[in-house]
C-alpha cells in the first residue's frame, strides 16, 4: 500500500459511505486524482445495512453496485480501507494526511473463494448485523462487499483458526505477518465524509433498551428484515423468537431532546413510516403499527408516501412522547405509557416488538476531532471559511437523508475540485 | 481490409474450477469451434503471473479478442483490466461450479454449462470492437445557467471558482430571484437563532466582479440544439436581440412560482387585504425594515398575528398540492420573529399538523422561536372571516380536541411552491394519444430544445423535474441538462445552495467527459457508442421513441440522428429497433444474438431443456452472483447472457433463441412505473412493452405463451432469482420440450 502516489493536487476522502463515495466518484469522473479511505473493510458504510430506502421501497444494494462498477471503472481512483486519518497538517492547497491503516491479514491475491472461512472455528459478534448474530474469524463482511476481499478477524491471529486459515488459502492470499502501517498523504483539499452512528438507545433510561429484550432499534430492525440477516429476514422477538406482528415505533428516541441529541435526526419519521410497510409486507393483514410522534416530518415530496401510509387502516398513528415503557413478564410484551396529547388521553399499550427510531449522531466525538475544524453545538461540520480546502460532506455536515447527503456530497466535491484546479493554475 | 480475427481464450483452474471441470474438454473448445487462436489454462490465473501472461500475448500481436474463462465479470476486475482490447469473461465459477452441486450425477450437465460458456464467449467476441468515439464535440469549458436566482446565481460563482465560463439568462430585469424578494433568510450558520441576511446583495456583487460570469437579463432561451460540448443556444432579450452561443453543458435553475392564494376561498385570501402570503409579509417586513409592521388595509401596526401552515398543501383537495413545500415551517417561525424582535408583546401564533424543522439547524431555529414567545399551536384553520376591520381565525385544537377563534390583525398563510418546469412533455404527448380537442393553457417552454423528444426535461411527479432523485439526484433525463433548486424539487435556499453546487459539480463533469467522448453516468467512461446502417433503416421511428434520454433526433427523411453526448449507451435503442440496425462497437446484435446461437442444443431424446436467460447486468446478474456466493443451487439447463439494460432486449433475441430449439426464456430487468429503478429509467418498462406483442410471436410458431416470462428482478433476489430460472425449468417439465429442436 506504501505505494499511494498523491500530490497537492489530489482530493483526500475521508470516509466510504455513500456520500464519501459520492464525492470522490462525482471528483474522479471529472478527471481528478482521488484517495478514498475508509475504516471499516469494505466501502458503502451504513446504508449497506439497511433492507430498503424511503420512499422508493427500493435497495440500497442497488445503487451501491452501480458506485461499486463506477469505482471499478475508474483509474482515477484509489481506495484504503481499514484505514483512518489520525492528522492532517498544512494549509488549503498543500496538506498532509497521516493515515492509520489496521491489517486485513489478506491480500490481493484473495479470489474470495472462501476455503478461510470453511477452515476457522472461532466466531464473534457480528458488527455488521448490530452483533445480533455471529460470524467466523474469516469473512467476507457482507453479500456484495467490496472490495471482494476476505477478511482476518485480528482476534484470531495468533491463534490455531489463523494458521487454518493460511493453511486452507491455495492463493497466498493470507499474510500473518501483516502490521499497522501509517502513511503520508498529499492533498490539496479534503473531503470529510465520515458519517454518522445510531445514538445510544440505552442512554434512554425510561425506554430499557438495555433492560427489555423486545425493545430494539430501528437499525436492528432493518438487519431483520435482510433475508441473509441475523433473523434470515424474520421480524423475530428477541426474548423468544417468536415472529412479532404487533410492533410500536417510538420516534425521537433521542432526538429532539436537550438530554440527549438536540437536534432533529431529519430520517427516523421516514425511517419508520417504510419500516410499517416492513411488518404489512411480513405479515398482510395480520401486521400492525402504531407509531407515536410529536411532529411526523415527512417533508417535501416524502408527504405522499406519509399520505399512503396513513391510509392503511393497520398502522396506527398516536402523538405523544411515551413516557416510559415496562416489560410485562408473563408475555414478555414492553407495555408503553404516555399520554396522548390528542385530546389527552392516558395509555398503557402493550405490543409484541417495539422499535426506537434512534437519532443520528456525528460519527466522530467532537471532543476528539483529529482535524482543527469548525464544529456546531450538534458535533456537525459548519460551512466555515476556517476550515480552508477541508469540506465536510453528507452526514458529518448534518442529519441528512441518502438523497440530501448525496446532493451535499456532489456539492462538496466541487468545493474540492475548486481548490485543486487553483493549485494547477497556480503550478502552470 | 476485413480484419483477422485472433482471440486468445485464457481459463483458470484455480477456486476448484480445475478440479470441477475437464478444463481439457474448455479448452478443445475453444480451439475448436470457438475459433480461438490460443487457448491456455492456468492454476491461478488472476495472479501477477497469470495476468503477465495474457498481457504478453496482447502485446506481441498474438491475440486481438480475449476470453477470460474465470470467474463472474463482476469479480477480479482490477486484475482483470485490459482497455486496449475487446474483451469478454465468461462466467465460470458464480455461473456453473457455484450453483451446481458437487456430485457425479451433477458432473455431465456441469460440464456441459461450462462448455456451452465458453462457446458462447468465444463467438460474442468475435463480434465485439474496442470502441472508438466518435470526437463529434471538441472541450467546451461554458456553462450555461438558465435563471439568475439564489440557486442560479450560486450555480454561477461555483463554476466559475472551479475555472470555467458562465452564462446566466434572466427572464426579469434584476438577479435574486424569490430570494431577492426576502427581508432575511432562515439562518444557515450555527447557533441558528436569528434570521439572517440573504445574501443576496453580496452574491449580486460577487457575480458583477467575475470576469468568467455573463449576465443576460430580461432574456429567454428560445432555441437549444446539440448536445453536451456543443449545445447551440439562442438567447432572445425582450429588445428583440438574439445572439446565438455554444455551451457545453446547462443548468437549469428556473426556480418555483407560489401558489395561487386565490384559490383558498376559505380563508378569505382574495376578500381580505390583510390574510396575505408569506411572499407578501416578506415585502412588507423590508418596507418596515426592523421597525413595525404594517397591515395592508389601513396601515395599523400588527399586533396579533395568525401564520396559517399548510396552507393548500399536503392535501388532496381538488386545486390543492398534495406535497409538502419543505420550507415554509421554518420561514413562519423566520416571519414570527420579524415581528417579535421589534416588539416582543406582538402575539405570534403558528397553527400547523406537524412543524416540520428538520436537522440540526431546523430544530435549533424552533427552539430559538419558541424561546422568543412564538406560540405553536397543533391545529386546523377552518375559515377566516372579517370581524369589524380584525380578522376572525376559527381553527380546531387538536391538543384540546376542540373549535376555538382567535381575533387578529394579520393572517399570513403558507402557501407551497410550484416548480417552473416548463412544457410538460409527456401530458403533451397523452393528448396526442387521445385526439384531445380539450385545448390546455399554454404554458411557455423554458429550454425550447430542439429535441424529437419534445421542449423541456420529463417530469417525474407532481411537475418537478427529478428521476433518479435517491442515489443519484442529479440524473435527469436529458444529458448534460442538469436541474437544480425548488425547479428540481421543493427545497429552502440552504438546500438550494448544495444544490446548485452539485448541479454545478456535474455540470462540469459532463463538460469534460463530452469534450473525451466518454458516457454520462451510470456508464460513466464508456466509449462505446450505438451507430445504425442506414441502408436497413425504415424510419419507423422506435429508436427515437423510445429512447429514455431523448438522445436521438430524426432527420427530415426519418432517419434516426445520434448525438454521442447524449446517449447513455444503454442500448434501449438497439432492442426497439424492429430491422436491427442499431449496434455499439462491442454489444450489439450479434454480440448478443450469436451467444444465444452458439449453445449447444441437445437433441430432444437427450431430454436436457435450454432455458436462456437474458438478465440486467446491473440488478439481475449481480443477485445471480450473490446467489452463487452463497452456492443457491438452480437449473443446469439455463444459460444466462447479461445484458446492459433489460430496455435492449430485442425480441428477435426470443425468436431466435425459440426457433433454434430452447425450451424456455426468462428475461429479467428491473422495477418499472413510478418508483422505477431501471437505472436507464424507461429500459425495463420498453422492454415489457415489446414483450406485450410476443404473444402473437408465440401463436404462428404454436408455442405456449409459458415459455417465455419477463421478471422484474431486484439486487437483493438473492433467492427469487434462482427459484424464478427453476420456475421455468418446472414449467417446461410439465408442457413438455419444444417442438424445435434437430
Amino acid at each position: 500500500m506504501s505505494d499511494v502516489v498523491a500530490t497537492n493536487q489530489t482530493i483526500l476522502v475521508v470516509g466510504g459511505g455513500i456520500s464519501g463515495m459520492t464525492a470522490a466518484l462525482e471528483a474522479a469522473e471529472t478527471g481528478k486524482q482521488v484517495i478514498l479511505i475508509e475504516k471499516r473493510p469494505f466501502i458503502g458504510g451504513r446504508v449497506t445495512q439497511l433492507y430498503k430506502y424511503f420512499p422508493k421501497l427500493c435497495h440500497p444494494t442497488c445503487g451501491m453496485e452501480i458506485n461499486q462498477r463506477r469505482a471499478k471503472a475508474n483509474t482515477n481512483l484509489t481506495i484504503l480501507t481499514l484505514a483512518e486519518v489520525s492528522d492532517i497538517s498544512g494549509t488549503e492547497g498543500d496538506y498532509t494526511a497521516t493515515i492509520k491503516m489496521q491489517p486485513r491479514y489478506v491480500n490481493d491475491n484473495c479470489t474470495a473463494c472462501g476455503a478461510c472461512n470453511e477452515a476457522v472455528e472461532t466466531e464473534f459478534d457480528n458488527d455488521f448485523n448490530y452483533n445480533m448474530d455471529k460470524r467466523k474469524g474469516a469473512y467476507l463482511p457482507y453479500n456484495n462487499a467490496y472490495p471482494q476481499q476476505f477478511v482476518l478477524d485480528s482476534r484470531i491471529i495468533g491463534t490455531d483458526d489463523a494458521d487454518k486459515a493460511k493453511a486452507a488459502c491455495k492463493y497466498d492470499a493470507i499474510d500473518l505477518d501483516m502490521q499497522e502501517e501509517t502513511l503520508e498523504i498529499k492533498a490539496g483539499a479534503v473531503i470529510w465524509a465520515t458519517g454518522w452512528q445510531p445514538f445510544d438507545a440505552a442512554k434512554i433510561q425510561p425506554y430499557g433498551y438495555d433492560r427489555i429484550d423486545n425493545v430494539i432499534t430501528s437499525v436492528e430492525f432493518e438487519r431483520m428484515m435482510d433475508p441473509f440477516g441475523p433473523t434470515g429476514g424474520k421480524i423475530l422477538r428477541p426474548s423468544d423468537g417468536k415472529e412479532a406482528k404487533d410492533i410500536a415505533f417510538i420516534q425521537c428516541a433521542g432526538s429532539r431532546d436537550r438530554n440527549y441529541l438536540r437536534h432533529c435526526s431529519r430520517i427516523c419519521c421516514m425511517a419508520s413510516l417504510k419500516q410499517s410497510t416492513y411488518v404489512r409486507e411480513k405479515y398482510a393483514d395480520e401486521g400492525k403499527a402504531s407509531i407515536y410522534y410529536i411532529d411526523i416530518r415527512a417533508i417535501d415530496r416524502f408527504e405522499d408516501f406519509y399520505q399512503k401510509v396513513q391510509d392503511d387502516d393497520n398502522v396506527t398513528f398516536i402523538k405523544s412522547k411515551v413516557a416510559n415503557i415496562v416489560e410485562d413478564k408473563k408475555t414478555g410484551n414492553p407495555v408503553l405509557n404516555g399520554v396522548n396529547t390528542e385530546g389527552y388521553h392516558r395509555y398503557s399499550n402493550p405490543h409484541e416488538l417495539v422499535v426506537l427510531a434512534v437519532g443520528m449522531e456525528p460519527s466522530v466525538d467532537k471532543d476528539i476531532f483529529p482535524v482543527e475544524i469548525v464544529l456546531n453545538n450538534n458535533g456537525f461540520i459548519e460551512a466555515d471559511n476556517k476550515n480552508g480546502g477541508i469540506f465536510a460532506a453528507g452526514c458529518a455536515s448534518d442529519a441528512l437523508d441518502v438523497n440530501r447527503a448525496v446532493q451535499n456530497a456532489t456539492a462538496s466535491a466541487l468545493r474540492a475540485v475548486q481548490v485543486v484546479n487553483r493549485v494547477a493554475r497556480a503550478e502552470d | 481490409m476485413a480484419e483477422v480475427i485472433k482471440t486468445g481464450t485464457y481459463i483458470c483452474k484455480g477456486c476448484d474450477l480445475g478440479h470441477r471441470l475437464d478444463t481439457d474438454q474448455l479448452e478443445n473448445i475453444a480451439t475448436g469451434e470457438g475459433g480461438a487462436v490460443l487457448a491456455k489454462q492456468h492454476d491461478f490465473l488472476c495472479s501477477q503471473v497469470g495476468v503477465e501472461m495474457i498481457r504478453e500475448d496482447i502485446d506481441k500481436g498474438e491475440i486481438n479478442r480475449l476470453v477470460i474463462a474465470a470467474c463472474s465479470r463482476r469479480a477480479k476486475t482490477e486484475a482483470f483490466r485490459f482497455d486496449d482490447i475487446a474483451m469478454t469473461r465468461v462466467n465460470l465459477r458464480e455461473g456453473v461450479i457455484w450453483i451446481r452441486p458437487e456430485t457425479d450425477e451433477a458432473k455431465e450437465t456441469t460440464q456441459e454449462m461450462a462448455n456451452d460458456y465458453v462457446r458462447m464467449g468465444c463467438t460474442e467476441v468475435k463480434f465485439m470492437h474496442t470502441p472508438d468515439p466518435s470526437h463529434e464535440q471538441t472541450l467546451n469549458k461554458h456553462i450555461l445557467v438558465v435563471g439568475g436566482g439564489y440557486t442560479g446565481m450560486t450555480s454561477a460563482l461555483e463554476s466559475s471558482k472551479a475555472g470555467y465560463l458562465v452564462t446566466i439568462v434572466e427572464k426579469s430585469d434584476s438577479l435574486g430571484g424569490t430570494a431577492g424578494k426576502l427581508h432575511k433568510k432562515v439562518p444557515t450558520h450555527s447557533p441558528y437563532r436569528d434570521p439572517e441576511d440573504t445574501g443576496v446583495t453580496e452574491l449580486t456583487a460577487l457575480i458583477a466582479a467575475d470576469p468568467n460570469i455573463t449576465v443576460h437579463l430580461q432574456s429567454k432561451i428560445t432555441n437549444t440544439e446539440g448536445a453536451p460540448g456543443r449545445f447551440t443556444v439562442s438567447i432572445s432579450a425582450e429588445s428583440g436581440n438574439t445572439i446565438n452561443e455554444t455551451f457545453g453543458s446547462i443548468i437549469q435553475a428556473s426556480g418555483f412560482t407560489a401558489y395561487d392564494a386565490n384559490q383558498l376561498t376559505e380563508f378569505a385570501y382574495t376578500d381580505n387585504a390583510d390574510v396575505i402570503t408569506q411572499l407578501e409579509l416578506e415585502a412588507l417586513a423590508k418596507e418596515a425594515s426592523g421597525g413595525a409592521i404594517k397591515r395592508p388595509s389601513d396601515g395599523k401596526e400588527v399586533e396579533r398575528v395568525i401564520f396559517v401552515q399548510c396552507a393548500g398543501q399536503r392535501s388532496q383537495k381538488e386545486g390543492h398540492l398534495s406535497y409538502c413545500s419543505g420550507f415554509c415551517c421554518n420561514t413562519s417561525i423566520k416571519q414570527a420573529m420579524y415581528f417579535k424582535d421589534s416588539n416582543p408583546d406582538i402575539y405570534t401564533n403558528v397553527i400547523y399538523t406537524d412543524l416540520r424543522t428538520p436537522g440540526a439547524g431546523g430544530e435549533d431555529f424552533y427552539r430559538s422561536g419558541q424561546d422568543k414567545g412564538i406560540t405553536f399551536t397543533k391545529g386546523t384553520v377552518n375559515t377566516i372571516a372579517n370581524n369589524n376591520g380584525n380578522l376572525s381565525v376559527n381553527y380546531k385544537d387538536i391538543i384540546l380536541d376542540e373549535d376555538s377563534t382567535l381575533d387578529v390583525d394579520l393572517v399570513v398563510l403558507a402557501t407551497g411552491m410550484i416548480a417552473n418546469s416548463g412544457v410538460n412533455i409527456d401530458a403533451v404527448k397523452e393528448d396526442e394519444d387521445a385526439d384531445s380537442t380539450e385545448v390546455a393553457v399554454p404554458v411557455e417552454s423554458i429550454l425550447n430544445l430542439q429535441y424529437r423528444q419534445g421542449p423541456d426535461m420529463p417530469q417525474l411527479v407532481n411537475g418537478f423535474v427529478d428521476s433518479h432523485f435517491i442515489c443519484f439526484p442529479y440524473e435527469t433525463r436529458r444529458t448534460g441538462i442538469y436541474a437544480a433548486g425548488p425547479v428540481r424539487r421543493p427545497m429552502d435556499t440552504k438546500q438550494a445552495a448544495d444544490d446548485a453546487t452539485g448541479a454545478a459539480m456535474k455540470a462540469i463533469q459532463a463538460v469534460e467527459n463530452a469534450g473525451k467522448g466518454r458516457a454520462a453516468h451510470p456508464r460513466s467512461g464508456d466509449l462505446s457508442f450505438p451507430s445504425f446502417r442506414k441502408e436497413g433503416c425504415t424510419q419507423c421511428k422506435r429508436c427515437t421513441v423510445e429512447c429514455p434520454f431523448g438522445a436521438i433526433n430524426e432527420d427530415e427523411k426519418g432517419y434516426p440522428q445520434y448525438n454521442e453526448s447524449r446517449c447513455r449507451r444503454c442500448g434501449t435503442c438497439m432492442g426497439a429497433c424492429p430491422v436491427r440496425v442499431i449496434s455499439f462497437e462491442n454489444y450489439s446484435i450479434d454480440t448478443v444474438g450469436q451467444q444465444i446461437k452458439a449453445v449447444e442444443i441437445p437433441e430432444e431424446s437427450e431430454e436436457k431443456p435450454r432455458i436462456l436467460v437474458l438478465a440486467c447486468e446491473n440488478d439481475a446478474y449481480p443477485a445471480l452472483d450473490m446467489a452463487a456466493l452463497n452456492r443457491v443451487e438452480y437449473s443446469p439447463y439455463v444459460r444466462v447472457v447479461p445484458v446492459r439494460c433489460l430496455g435492449s432486449m430485442n425480441t428477435i433475441f426470443i425468436t431466435d433463441a425459440l426457433n433454434s430449439g430452447y425450451d424456455g426464456v426468462v428475461m429479467m430487468g428491473c422495477k418499472k412505473g413510478v418508483d422505477y429503478q431501471c437505472h436507464f429509467v424507461k429500459g425495463s418498462e420498453m422492454a415489457h412493452y415489446r414483450l406485450s406483442k410476443v404473444a402473437d410471436t408465440l401463436q404462428t410458431l404454436n408455442l405456449e405463451e409459458e415459455r417465455v416470462a419477463v421478471h422484474e428482478v431486484a439486487i437483493t433476489d438473492i433467492k427469487r432469482a434462482p427459484q424464478l430460472i427453476d420456475d421455468m425449468a418446472k414449467t417446461i417439465e410439465e408442457i413438455g420440450l419444444s417442438p424445435f429442436k434437430f
